[in-house]
């Protein structure tokens, strides 16, 4: 009887434009946060494991770090070597995936729900996060493939405006600071060894669960996951990013297009104008093919294949930046129209008639972001590792729906400081 | 386990399971176009796609490129939608759209709630027929695909090298053209060619209009015979087959570029499908990809970059569905201190140890494992599942047979894989890329590289 409640709720669910999703959270008992959607349609199980481990927490002069470990955990850990890692999740069909970014290092595992697939490949799962060895032939090896990757990188344009662009905006906070070929160099084994003790830790950790098992079978997994792990602590972070005045910085590559970036510290996540900022930013860049970035530079006057503006709310004050790339000759007046439009945005903000257009696009939209487990798990790690409202979720439209013009322009007019503009370009004439 | 959730959803969604027995459904309008639904009720959401059997490789000499700028037309405007509108239309039902071209097609799709699929098709049917291709417009847009092409080629020496093998891989087919065409045949492409174009390619029976997602397959049907019914179909012009000459002998190709690593192509001539039931090749390739490079313990990256260490990354590429002839692309770039001879050296050393020891039961089993796991993922995207399909007809293969295919691909054997790997593999039909790495001129003083996204 319960089991048939809770697939009625879940249909109906399924069928309201306006429901989020069903989120169960609680804590494990070895002190790991755990989110869990149960999802009974199809016999798939997805896990996702965030630490707050990203590159925000390299050690001064050891960029990389946090790459590096996340990328090693799957080279060997307990009794298996990587081959054996890799063999045992290629022979049931499971995979697992990791990524690393500012502020979280994660480890998603896909499998097929069955109990002797899914065993299988829990516990590997468990085996990487609990016990990886860091062997140092293996450290060796990948720290070369790193230096190399890096130095690889260093010859692209849109890699080398990237990483300008956070340097100049964090000059003093680790969301400037990147992993170079010099800093991995200096990296030792040891180095991961202690990463890894300090940060994969139940503490600092956030588990999400989506598919087809039972809360009782979640709480099993999710503690089975987080009893292997130190307790540890939460991680520590570091003072706010100090707001540096604004400049230009121009370098020069032999590409044909110029790649420019312009930006600045904004806002961090569960930031109150999160909303306003949204919504205002889909008419300035945000809105794809319907945005004024995209009407100006590139309707009307073809500079560009792509433009577009974004915020990324991080856990301390993340980027607003606006990109696009042009014909090296026209870098300049291509950046003067990009101006026209944010100045012009930021004075008078949207019109009623885009704000309406960006509400029915945010709000109508919004089912297309929960239709696969795949994106449900995307987005409930999110609520997850940031500590959002559990109803976030199915708050979204109604709070999009808030949103004034007026709300707007105070918003950009308190986050988006001309002053504090970064311009960065690559191979502009 | 299993019998419990079937019998929860048999109760609840009555209509579910018997969908799932006759799904996808199919129907055909008197204009000719096909019209395919797969229902799918996980969410209220839908997909629409149109495919149109016209890509790159309908394109003639000094106009490459032609199919995909009248992609980027398409949403310049009918005469009852103006430029722009499509879009803003799609923005206002909440949906998102955009298009693809590839050698093979040319494909449009809207993903939408479900209530706004009329509409969707609505304005599908409106530029299938009725498109104006505006000279003003057309001088615009132009410019924003020279930048496309400046930014995914130009500037990208890999991409650079993959244009320039294929130029030399293919001397007759039009593959040896890239989708997005040569710059100056862009530069002199004009609104006129581009009208004729679509006048001579955009019609109902050279389409198939393609829904997946929470709907029902009647109402579809019904949908589809109000707005594209009324679409008149028109004969198509004669295509000519244009058959690529046997290669007879080994061709090398070197593109120079700003970079810091080499890249090494070895591109060998390789059978496409032609028949699901009785061709067997491009399932033993197929199965031959998957053992060398399925996963991260497979025989290319377990040996090549983690045991030998020649490699710092190394691949394979093979698509055996395609209206054109076949490719199978082994790539890769040496790690320090390795060149782009040891790599080669390395690489035919494991087709080697393939056609004289062949692959192991193991090995067959795991491939085998992650096509079952694969084909229960590929469920959760409407979307992917939309792309499965509408890629197969698009190569010529029915959609009934993909399920086929895959019991094709289970079925191959260990003989199978070492005989293909001792017919295809050969010094005859192989192309050879190098990208050779150039420094930087007037380097930048940045001395680092991002991380960030």
């Amino acid at each position: 009887m319960k089991k048939l409640l809770t697939a009625i709720v879940v249909l109906f669910a399924a069928n309201s434009a306006l429901a989020g999703v069903k989120i169960e959270h609680w804590v494990s008992p070895s002190g790991a946060r755990v989110y869990f959607v149960e999802s009974r349609a199809l016999p798939i199980l997805d896990v996702q494991v965030d630490f707050a481990a990203g590159s925000m927490f390299d050690p001064p002069e050891k960029s990389g770090t946090a790459s590096l470990t996340r990328g090693a955990l799957e080279l060997g850990a307990g009794k298996f070597d990587e081959t054996a890692i890799a063999e045992q999740m290629a022979d049931i069909g499971a995979t697992l995936s990791g990524s690393t970014d500012n502020d979280r290092a994660s480890l998603t595992l896909r499998t097929l729900s069955v109990a002797e697939k899914r065993d299988v490949a829990l516990a590997v799962l468990r085996n990487v996060l609990h016990a990886p060895r860091f062997d140092a032939a293996i450290f060796e090896r990948e720290k070369a493939r790193t230096i190399l990757a890096l130095k690889e990188a260093m010859t692209r344009p849109n890699s080398i405006a990237s990483k300008a662009f956070w340097a100049a905006m964090y000059p003093d906070h680790p969301y400037g600071r990147q992993a170079t070929p010099e800093t991995v160099a200096v990296l030792k084994r040891d180095d991961l060894a202690a990463f890894h003790a300090r940060y994969y830790t139940a503490a600092n950790a956030s588990i999400t669960l989506v598919g087809d098992i039972g809360r009782g079978e979640a709480e099993k997994i999710a503690e089975a996951i987080a009893a292997g792990l130190p307790k540890g602590a939460a991680a520590t972070l570091p003072a706010p990013p100090r707001i540096a005045p604004g400049k230009t910085v121009k370098l020069e590559h032999p590409a044909t297009q110029a790649h420019i970036h312009i930006g600045l510290p904004a806002i961090e996540r569960g930031n109150p104008d999160f909303f306003a900022l949204t919504v205002g930013n889909y008419t300035l860049g945000g809105g794809g093919f319907v945005s004024r970035l995209m009407k100006e530079v590139r309707d009307k006057r073809g500079y560009a294949y792509s433009v577009s503006s974004y915020f990324n709310p991080l856990r301390q004050t993340g980027p607003f930046e606006i990109s696009l790339q042009t014909k090296r000759s026209q870098a300049k007046d291509a950046i003067a129209v990009t101006r026209d439009v944010l100045d012009g945005f930021l004075q008078q903000g949207p019109s009623e008639e885009e704000l309406a257009a960006a509400i029915a696009n945010l709000t109508g939209s919004f089912p297309l972001r929960l239709d696969s487990n795949k994106k449900i798990l995307a987005n409930v790690a999110v609520i997850g590792f940031y500590g959002l409202p559990l109803d976030y979720l199915d708050h979204y439209q109604e709070n999009v729906r808030a949103v004034t013009v007026d709300a707007v322009k105070q918003a950009f007019s308190r986050h988006i400081r001309p002053a504090d503009l970064m311009t960065v370009t690559v191979a502009a004439d | 386990m299993r019998m419990r959730h079937l019998f929860t959803f048999a109760l609840l969604l009555p209509g579910l399971l018997t969908a799932a027995l006759a799904n996808p459904f199919e129907t055909t309008l008197s204009n000719g176009l096909r019209v395919i639904v797969k229902e799918d009720h996980r969410a209220p959401t839908v997909a629409q796609m149109v495919w149109y059997r016209i890509g790159s490789m309908d394109e003639v000499d000094g106009a490459s490129g032609v199919a995909h700028v009248l992609e980027h037309m398409m949403f310049k405007g009918t005469p009852s939608v103006g430029p722009g509108e499509f879009n803003k239309r799609v923005a206002a039902a909440g949906g998102r759209d955009n298009a693809f071209t590839s050698r093979d097609y040319t494909a449009y799709f809207q993903q939408v709630p479900k209530e706004k699929l009329a509409e969707m098709m609505q304005l599908e049917a409106d530029r299938m027929r009725h498109l104006n291709v505006d000279p003003k417009e057309f001088a615009q847009e132009v410019k924003v695909v020279m930048e496309e092409r400046r930014m995914r080629t130009d500037d990208n020496p890999q991409a650079r090298l993959f244009e320039q093998m294929n130029a030399v891989a293919f001397q007759v087919h039009p593959y040896r053209r890239p989708i997005i065409g040569w710059m100056s045949d862009l530069e002199n492409m004009s609104a006129a060619d581009a009208k004729a174009w679509y006048d001579m390619w955009y019609v109902p029976n050279n389409a198939f209009l393609l829904v997946v997602g929470d709907v029902d397959h009647k109402e579809v049907f019904a949908l589809a015979e109000k707005y594209y019914g009324v679409l008149e179909g028109r004969t198509l012009p004669k295509r000519k087959p244009l058959t690529e000459p046997v290669q007879d002998g080994t061709r090398r190709v070197t593109v120079k570029a700003p970079a810091e690593l080499p890249v090494l192509i070895m591109g060998y001539k390789a059978p496409v499908l032609r028949d699901v039931d009785k061709d067997s090749d491009p399932y033993a390739l197929q199965m031959l990809a998957a053992i060398l490079d399925g996963h991260d313990a497979a025989r290319f990256n377990k040996k090549l970059v983690r045991e030998d260490k020649v490699a710092l990354s190394v691949g394979i590429d093979y698509d055996n569905a395609a209206r054109g002839p076949g490719m199978l692309y082994l790539y890769g770039s040496p790690s320090a201190g390795k060149t782009v001879a040891d790599l080669e050296a390395a690489l035919r050393a494991e087709i080697k140890r393939i056609q004289q020891d062949g692959v192991s039961e193991p090995e067959l089993k795991r491939a085998r494992a992650q096509l079952i796991a694969a084909k229960v993922y590929k469920l959760d995207s409407t979307f992917g599942q939309a792309m499965e399909i509408g890629q197969a007809e698009s190569a010529g293969i029915p959609y009934q047979k993909i399920d086929r295919m895959l019991e094709k691909l289970q079925q191959v054997s260990a003989a199978e894989v070492q005989a293909v790997a001792k017919k295809y593999f050969t010094d005859d039909s192989l192309t050879i890329g190098v990208l050779d790495p150039q420094p930087l001129d007037g380097k930048p003083r940045a001395a680092s590289v991002a991380s960030h996204h």
